[in-house]
């Protein structure tokens, strides 16, 4: 099952890595940490960002929550409903569209069972559609997490699919750790 | 073989380790700059190449530099754009997983010039991979003295970080970056006043894209006039071209301006044709939001003259029969491309991008998807098509960023273009590929 989280701490380790982001800033401008600060939070918080959690965020970086939200609902990499295991983001844009994309997903759809937006029943994928991710000259293209998976075609697609069932891959993870 | 001042070593093995990019001559030029030139011999030096702006809007590099307000008492900025999300375009995404230190050497350059203190660079969130081999090169850089307090014993100090962005394309026009990156939401400033005066935090700041910056130790190594000497017209020296589609090679190459489009398209140093045997039908040369142009516009000008992968000739003709070299992204499409349904996916990426502060913007791109849509699934009229002219129209220069015009152009163009083909689906009613 999806396991619904509402971090409202980081460990003293991920709050060390806070710390020396926020020095990156002039004194006074904390808030320009905030997206750094808010991939952060969405990883460790099974890859989506609960009103608790942005609260969190809130108070870390001396804001009023309302400036955590607003900031969070315009980009789209934020999740503001949870999200399963392992999200898959296909891009749909014109020249991965060229070369496939639109099959790629409907592969992707007809394997997992749920149309993009949605979650499969055991919680490990959600399907997303995204634009173009710069990488059109190895369209179609896929992003998990911080992965970039190029050049796919179904069979391809399938071997990961397999794979990713069978490790029951987690695909948000700090990307500060990469 | 054209002149290589981008990708020379991109091929080297653990280029984007210090130790090798040193080996390789990297960062000579911040030792020879620092040593040799004031900051405004650097800026005259990137003058006099002619460098124009690699992320799409082509501005001279030398002359942006020219106006940061010195008077001010406040910090100055220098931030690179790596928000790289214009459709068709991957080659900042190229030098920066593989080349970062020409990158930073580049920004150690661009700051001196400027007067900065600290330098941001921008990189769209979804390339979190490669904004961290970024952040371990400049790592690298710190600890062998090139960043830093007193920089090889200059006096010049400057620290530089990575920003991250979230999944945002306004994000890339310079004023949404600086407000994304003060942590807010990507909403375009009115300008002016331009960032030159009023920039992040309200500091003089200068915004220039990864190439254009990658661009900067050739020209301090070699002078502005030997870049200057490669090129026609005023498109001075050498450009990425990211190139995908139906092409049997896509992928980014480094072009003198100049090269006529045939060439580039057949030949096997480049894209190598059109793949499967099939032909050329059209391409969007310069990313999604520069007019298309059917294959006999785009390999010759409506008088007749060869056309160059240059900042003239692809505009040679201005919107009736040319476009512009934009980014570098050049999407190829054969014949049995639909051109209404390619629009599609470009409108819905502009209506998804939207950032929804003007009216024009945010409800023209999401008409135009909607009637596109219509059109493609066979339940459109011959009124929509000029109705999707209508509404391009009024998005066009009616709003505050040039996104609107970026959504605006694509449609207007593929109509101008291919009217017949918008038709063929109202009669049909269906898509007829
Ligand atoms: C909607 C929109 C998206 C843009 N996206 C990018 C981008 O992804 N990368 C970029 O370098 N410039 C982008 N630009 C252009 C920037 O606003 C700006 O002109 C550029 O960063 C200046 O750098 P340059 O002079 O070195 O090209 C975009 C502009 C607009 C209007
Ligand atoms: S033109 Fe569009 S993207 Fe640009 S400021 Fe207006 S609404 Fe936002
Ligand atoms: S269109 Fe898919 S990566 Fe560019």
């Amino acid at each position: 099952m999806q396991k619904k989280l509402n971090l409202t701490e980081f460990n003293s380790d991920t709050l060390a890595l806070v710390r020396q982001i926020i020095k990156r800033y002039p004194e006074g401008r904390q808030k320009s940490a905030l997206l750094p600060v808010l991939h952060i939070a969405q990883a460790e918080n099974n890859g989506w960002l609960s009103a608790e959690t942005m609260d969190y965020v809130a108070s870390l970086l001396d804001l009023q929550p309302i400036e955590v939200y607003e900031v969070a609902s315009f980009y789209s990499m934020f999740n503001l409903q949870a999200v399963g295991n392992c999200v898959i983001e296909v891009c749909q844009t014109g020249p991965c569209w060229l070369n496939g994309a639109e099959e790629l997903l409907a592969h992707f759809e007809k394997r997992l069972g749920i149309k993009p937006g949605e979650t499969t029943p055991d919680g490990r994928f959600t399907l997303k559609t995204v634009e173009c991710l710069a990488a059109c000259g190895n369209a179609p293209v896929i992003q998990v997490g911080t992965e970039y998976h190029e050049n796919l075609t179904p069979q391809k697609a399938d071997v990961l699919l397999d794979k990713w069932q069978e490790e029951n891959k987690i695909s948000h993870t700090n990307p500060y750790l990469l | 073989m054209a002149t290589q001042i981008l990708l020379n070593n991109i091929d080297v093995p653990g280029l984007a380790n210090f130790e090798v990019y040193r080996q390789l001559g990297g960062y000579s030029s911040v030792v020879k700059t620092l040593k040799n030139l004031t900051p405004d011999q650097v800026t005259g030096e990137v003058t006099k190449s002619g460098l124009r702006g690699r992320g799409g809007a082509g501005f001279p590099a030398g002359m942006k530099w020219g106006f940061i307000d010195k008077k001010s008492e406040k910090p100055r900025y220098f931030v690179c754009n790596f928000d790289e999300s214009e459709p068709g375009t991957f080659k900042d995404r190229y030098i920066g997983q593989r080349n970062p230190h020409q990158l930073i050497e580049g920004m150690i350059l661009g700051a001196y010039a400027l007067g900065a203190g600290s330098a941001y660079i921008y990189v769209r969130g979804e390339l979190f991979y490669v904004l961290r081999i970024i952040e371990k090169a400049i790592e690298e850089a710190y600890k062998q003295g090139f960043l830093g307090q007193n920089i090889l014993g200059s006096g010049y100090s400057l620290d530089l970080y990575c920003q991250p962005g979230a999944g945002a394309y306004i994000c890339g026009e310079e004023t949404a970056l600086l407000e994304s990156l003060e942590g807010k939401r990507g909403n375009p400033r009115i300008k002016p006043p331009f960032p030159a005066l009023v920039g992040l935090y309200g500091c003089p700041t200068v915004v220039n894209n990864v190439e254009t910056i990658a661009a900067l130790p050739w020209i301090l190594n070699n002078g502005g006039e030997a870049y200057a000497a490669i090129g026609v017209e005023n498109s001075k020296g050498t450009k990425l071209i990211s190139a995908c589609g139906h092409i049997k090679k896509p992928g980014v190459y480094e072009i003198e301006l100049g090269l006529p489009v045939e060439e580039f398209i057949y030949s096997d140093e480049y894209c190598g044709g059109i793949r499967n045997g099939h032909k050329l039908k059209a391409v969007v040369a310069g990313g999604s939001s520069v007019p298309i142009l059917p294959a006999s516009l785009i390999l010759k000008t409506a008088a007749g003259e060869p056309r160059l992968m240059s900042y003239e000739s692809l505009s040679e003709g201005g919107f009736q029969s040319g476009t512009m070299l934009g980014s570098g992204g050049f999407i190829v499409m054969d014949e049995t491309t639909c051109i209404v349904k390619n629009l599609l996916t470009f409108a819905r990426f502009y209506h998804h991008e939207s950032c929804g502060q003007c009216s024009p913007c945010r409800e023209g791109t999401s008409w135009m998807e909607k009637i596109l849509h219509r059109i493609e699934n066979g339940q459109g009229t011959m009124k929509d098509i000029d109705l999707l002219v209508s509404v391009s129209k009024h998005i066009e220069g009616n709003t505050i960023c040039p996104l609107g015009d970026a959504a605006a152009w694509p449609v207007a163009s593929a109509i101008r273009h291919f009217r017949e083909e918008f038709e063929e689906h109202v009669k049909l009613q269906k898509c007829p590929f």
